[in-house]
């Protein structure tokens, strides 16, 4: 812990201790409910809506001074939004952070589940945009509300319904919509319909918190996580045809990367902290420069 | 006896949110409350250490009989939380109950809407102990197969008080179990049955 680096003249973790109150509520509320959307009093944080304000309440509700803090964006580790988040809780916690999946006890993720599979004592905290499932098809809260306490969620079957008839296949490919514990419709957050299966039956806790729209949910550990779907048009993740370009690793989500203005392109892991963590490991990807990592050059 | 709430407020409630959160997120498993609380008798420790960490003034508190009795209980909860205490169980966001037997159903708190099924009653519960040789088989979200709850006394007709509750879902009550320094927590998510 860097104490020297702490902020001065703000409470831990930045939020007053009645707001921290207020969002322990809810998260407890979530918890018993999963996969229902609590409404909470939102405060303003010192970022603009859409950088991960919900997720940033929820983490600073959550954390203690014995916390780890990984936070990924769209599995990266070092993009602005991460890096930023990362430093508001070191200046104004002073809690530990870590690139390292494994070394984390609490993740705050924008769009990705980590590739390594997350343990009993982890926390993921979700940043959420638009927390109702059923939005663009409803716009009005009244009634998406009250939609979802008659659990009538035939409008979303019509709409992935729509997908096969327009496409041939569910053409949705991330905020996949979910079934949670055989009862509420939930938007997993825009991450890629790849990582849907990681949501189900995870040992960790999943918290998600939406800041604009003052929403926290959550899926407990171990819970049935359904992606919905048709018996004929079975729920599929994308699969890639060749394997990330630095680590060879297999079954893992890849974000394609361009290269040239000749179509020339390489798809490489979107989670930077596992690919970086295979090569350390000795696997190598065609792309992979002859430098290793790991000091091994001479 | 000085009575005291947390002499860390800050740490000391963040410590027993994650312990509750914990046991909701786990249904049955214990997990330890480390707070350094001094209530007033009959308040216990583990009870007064989740009031003073989830109460304020947005959150009226019914008191049990036992609780009701010491005027000092509701002051010291007044005066530490902000939290009005309520005569009403049906108005209570939080629940306290020093002894289980006389526990009123559980319908006479409130289960929430089904708009807002989240504007219900949590209920804290003093037992004796939360390793008693009775034991009941619990299945739902959080938990891997099956866990166990061991808390002894419950309230009078549990299982199939909390069959009833457990019917209402999405709507229903939240109950945490607490007892020697440790927490249990049943959400309204899980199954009881008989083992």
């Amino acid at each position: 812990m860097n104490e020297t680096a702490t902020a001065s003249g703000y409470n831990f973790a930045y939020l007053d201790e009645q707001t921290k109150r207020m969002i322990r509520r809810a998260i407890l509320k979530a918890i018993a409910i999963p996969g229902y959307q609590v409404p909470f009093a939102s405060r303003e944080m010192p970022m603009p809506y859409g950088w991960g304000t919900g997720g940033v309440q929820v983490t600073a509700a959550v954390l203690g001074p014995d916390d780890t803090l990984k936070v990924i964006d769209q599995g990266s580790d070092d993009t602005t939004n991460a890096v930023s988040i990362r430093k508001f809780f070191e200046r104004t916690a002073g809690v530990k952070t870590t690139t390292k999946t494994t070394d984390a006890s609490v993740i705050q993720t924008r769009h990705r589940v980590p590739e390594e599979k997350l343990r009993a004592d982890q926390i993921l905290v979700y940043q959420v945009p638009i927390p109702e499932p059923l939005r663009f098809l409803e716009p009005r809260e009244t009634e998406t509300r009250q939609l979802h306490a008659l659990a009538e969620y035939g409008l979303m079957h019509v709409k992935l319904y729509e997908d096969i008839a327009r496409h041939g296949r569910i053409a949705t490919t991330y905020a996949y919509p979910v079934e949670v514990a055989g009862r509420y419709v939930m938007d997993p957050s825009p991450v890629p319909k790849f990582d849907n299966p990681k949501i189900g039956d995870c040992a960790a806790l999943q918290l998600y918190g939406a800041g604009r729209e003052k929403r926290i949910y959550a899926v407990p550990p171990h819970t049935k996580v359904k992606s919905l779907d048709f018996e004929d048009h079975p729920f599929r993740v994308q699969t890639f045809r060749e394997p990330c370009a630095l680590c060879a690793a297999e079954d893992v989500y890849l974000d394609e990367v361009v290269l040239d203005d000749r179509g020339g392109r390489m798809f490489v892991c979107s989670d930077t902290d596992y690919c970086e963590q295979r090569r350390t490991d000795g696997h190598r990807g065609k792309m992979l420069g002859k430098v290793p990592l790991g000091g091994e050059a001479a | 006896m000085t009575v005291h709430a947390f002499t860390d407020p800050v740490f000391d409630a963040q410590k027993v949110f994650r312990a509750a959160m914990n046991v909701l997120s786990r249904p049955g498993t214990l997990v330890p409350l480390e707070a350094d609380v001094r209530p007033p008798a009959p308040l216990s420790l583990e009870i007064a250490a989740l009031a003073l960490a989830f109460a304020d003034h947005e959150t009226p508190i019914w008191l049990d009989a036992a609780l009701t009795s010491v005027s000092y209980v509701g002051e010291y909860l007044k005066f530490h939380t902000g939290a009005p205490i309520t005569p009403h169980p049906v108005e209570a966001a939080f629940a306290l109950v020093s002894e289980p037997a006389l526990c009123p159903s559980l319908t006479s708190f409130t289960a929430g809407t089904a708009d807002y099924p989240d504007r219900s009653t949590t209920i804290f519960v003093q037992t004796d102990t939360l390793r008693s040789s009775r034991s009941f088989t619990l299945r739902g979200p959080g938990i891997s197969g099956t866990a166990a709850l061991r808390a002894d006394p419950l309230p009078p007709a549990f299982p199939r008080e909390w069959a009833a509750n457990r019917a209402l879902f999405p709507r229903g009550v939240d109950m945490l179990f607490a007892a020697d320094g440790w927490i249990a927590g049943l959400p309204r998510s899980t199954e009881l049955s008989e083992a």
